[in-house]
């Protein structure tokens, strides 16, 4: 905020593309509970990089995105700072936002499929998205269709042109979407659980395409993902969120090397892995969730938290910096280096509390 | 050696396909000759991707519909030719659970009635044994009947469908659960609880599993033996830990490579210059089994395909110095020795190919 107040209304080179500042979004269901869906959320995103958030369903990951892109329903109290390049997004009218959607942030979904519009053909549906935001000539956005297919990998793309949804497979359906989200050469590209739909080696396409054309047009990328792998390729940095809230934030090599929080230490020991003998038990943390219309006073993870302490359920934690590049919130961090995956109460502090609860 | 509890010979499952006019245009072949055993208490994973045929095995081996062709052993049993009554009987033992648990449980229904319904139709007729079975069920797979059996799909989680699905797959006493993407589309954590239970169910009531995934990560943990199937072929069978140290397809190869790994993050963000993830066939047009490629379904994908892959169908046959069991279908298997080493030695063939 300071950075982009001195320079003045001008972006500049260094400064961060996405500012996320204290953001909260509650939702009002009818005749029920508010809904804590997302409370503080802090981070930024700077040009040329991805930022990963992790987090289960429910945990606000999605909430938080759309919220940046102002696509939630109007019964959606937001509040907080979203600043994109400089400009502040939150309280911008419907219509003053939709000139930055897609210009400067576009964003991709899990399910290509139904992004598209199956009773039109793909070519002119993209040619759409280009011609909203700019005025050119129908041949002149045409081409630049036919340019963008090239640019994303689609096969044959003069004949893809004409050539319906229901006719592409789920990767090149999704290719599609990123030709789209890219037509307006956007600084900021969300992809909310773009690659979860599609097989493993689709998969593995589509990331390393978007990390081609992120070292090729510079953008920055936030990837919204419940795979903590997938991060670990293709993210700069990773933001834990549980319950609306951010547990963990560092560096790639940072988190997975030091992870310090419970909850993405268990996140971690539960992802497939290749390496893992058969027959032999996943760590797992028992329990659900917590209910994010009842506002909890401590750690939202304490229940389920094998290292929690009696403080854990009586005063939240701070989510604090406690080392440059790597925030955390806990009263009871796991320590430096621990091996990635190990859960349980394996200090002494516990030992002499006698267990967990 | 023991008596297989499955085995599957030379199953084939087609469909027609009706172009303009309601014409048949096409015959989809989704599995072409498949030939596998499920041994009592062991796991065998069928692994590929979207369009290889995989469900469409599960469920003929099923009976769901019968195959075209090929015989389906259950039990000692065959079920070819078997209808009706005979056929529900020989299979009873033979269940199944889905990716989406949620929309595989009656809407409508109470979760003690769901679980209740197998064992009225093996004809359990008493109420109170009835019910003391589900609650013993219902227990077997961490819910409680007093406080979920009354309520609703909807009123559950994603993993608590499920349990519900497997609590009523257990109901007929089952000796083989076929588990078909069951555990995909859960969250990691919920993921880890599922797979753990049915790991359990396992050893104490002694069952087998066929486990179908796109992933072979996901199953790594379950599976005594997996199959990797390409376009209704398998490609490559084997003990799961020669197929996941020692892949012989290149197709297993390639799977292997596609999954995300944790280890990278030590060495760095994946950059598209990255050689070693440099996946052949990015560029290839999808093979359609509608049209599979002659000889070698995998050879349009594939980088170490030669003129032979076109004319000549490449058998099941043992990897050469592999292990007992290992078997790959592909004239120019690649050869590992160090398990690390793959990705290098792949890319020195290609350049030098």
């Amino acid at each position: 905020m300071t950075g982009a107040d001195a320079g003045g209304a001008a972006t500049t080179d260094a400064g961060p593309v996405l500012e996320v500042r204290d953001l909260s979004v509650r939702f009002r269901p009818r005749g029920r509970d508010l809904v804590h869906a997302v409370s503080g959320l802090s981070y930024t995103v700077p040009a040329g990089r991805t930022v990963a958030i992790i987090g289960e369903s429910g945990s606000g990951k999605t909430a938080s995105s759309r919220a940046i892109m102002g696509l939630l329903p109007r019964s959606a109290q937001v509040s907080g700072s979203v600043r994109l390049s400089g400009t502040e997004l939150t309280g911008l009218s419907p219509r003053a936002l939709r000139r930055h959607r897609g210009s400067d942030v576009a964003m991709i979904f899990q399910d290509p499929a139904r992004s598209l519009n199956p009773t039109m053909k793909v070519g002119p549906q993209v040619a759409e998205a280009v011609r909203a935001h700019k005025k050119v000539s129908r041949a002149a956005a045409r081409e630049r269709v036919i340019e963008l297919f090239k640019l994303v990998r689609l096969s044959a793309p003069e004949q893809r042109y004409d050539e319906y949804p229901h006719q592409f497979s789920g990767g090149m359906r999704q290719r599609v979407m990123i030709a789209m989200a890219l037509s307006c050469s956007p600084r900021l590209l969300i992809a909310d659980e773009a690659t979860t739909a599609l097989d493993v080696t689709t998969q593995a396409r589509i990331m390393r395409l978007l990390t081609e054309l992120q070292e090729r047009l510079g953008m920055a990328i936030l990837m919204i993902s419940h795979d903590l792998g997938l991060a670990a390729s293709y993210a700069d940095e990773v933001v834990v969120m549980y319950a609306g809230r951010t547990v963990e934030r560092a560096s790639v090599s940072e988190l997975f090397g030091n992870v310090r929080m419970p909850y993405t230490n268990a996140l971690l020991g539960a992802v497939p892995r290749l390496d893992r003998a058969a027959h032999t038990p996943l760590p797992v943390v028992q329990g659900r969730p917590p209910d994010l219309s009842a506002e909890v006073p401590g750690c939202p993870f304490a229940p389920r938290c094998p290292r929690a302490g009696d403080k854990c359920a009586q005063r939240r934690p701070d989510f604090a910096e406690h080392k440059p590049g790597h925030w955390y919130a806990c009263w009871y961090p796991l320590p430096d280096g621990a091996a990635a995956g190990h859960i349980g109460p394996a200090d002494t502090r516990q030992a002499a509390a006698g267990g967990p609860r | 050696m023991t008596e297989p509890l499955l085995r599957a010979h030379e199953v084939v499952q087609e469909f027609g396909v009706r172009g303009r006019g309601g014409v048949r245009d096409g015959v989809v072949r989704a599995v072409s000759g498949v030939s596998l055993d499920i041994l009592p208490g062991e796991t065998l994973s069928v692994v590929g991707e979207t369009g290889s045929g995989k469900s469409t095995l599960a469920r003929s081996l099923m009976h769901a519909p019968p195959p075209k062709s090929g015989e389906v052993v259950f039990q000692g049993t065959s079920l070819t030719g078997l209808r009706g009554t005979a056929l529900r009987d020989a299979r009873r033992s033979m269940q199944m659970i889905f990716q989406d648990a949620y929309t595989s449980l009656d809407p409508l229904w109470p979760v003690a009635r769901i679980v209740a319904e197998p064992l009225v139709a093996a004809g359990l007729r008493d109420r109170a044994g009835r019910r003391r079975r589900v609650g013993e069920l219902l227990d077997q797979v961490g819910l409680d009947i007093s406080a979920h059996g009354q309520r609703r799909a909807r009123e559950l989680s994603g993993g608590q469908c499920q349990r519900v699905a497997i609590a009523r797959a257990l109901a007929a006493s089952p000796a083989l659960i076929i588990a078909d993407e069951a555990v995909s589309s859960l969250d990691v954590l919920v993921q880890a609880q599922v797979l753990n239970l049915l790991e359990g169910l396992r050893t104490s009531l002694g069952l087998s599993y066929l486990f179908i995934a796109h992933d072979l990560a996901l199953v790594r943990q379950v599976s005594d033996r997996v199959a990797v199937m390409y376009l209704g072929r398998l490609c490559e069978t084997g003990p799961a830990d020669e197929v996941y140290a020692r892949p012989s397809h290149p197709y297993t190869v390639e799977l292997l490579d596609a999954v995300p790994r944790l280890e990278q993050a030590a060495l760095g963000k994946r950059q598209a210059g990255d050689p070693a993830g440099d996946l052949p066939g990015a560029h290839g047009a999808a093979a359609s089994p509608v049209r599979p490629p002659s000889g070698c379904r995998f050879r349009t994908r594939c980088a170490r395909a030669q003129a032979r892959c076109e004319a000549e169908t490449p058998a099941l046959a043992a990897v050469p110095g592999g292990s007992p069991g290992h078997l790959v279908a592909c004239h120019f298997p690649v050869a590992r020795t160090d398990p690390k080493s793959h990705e290098i030695s792949r890319n020195e063939e290609q350049s030098a190919s």
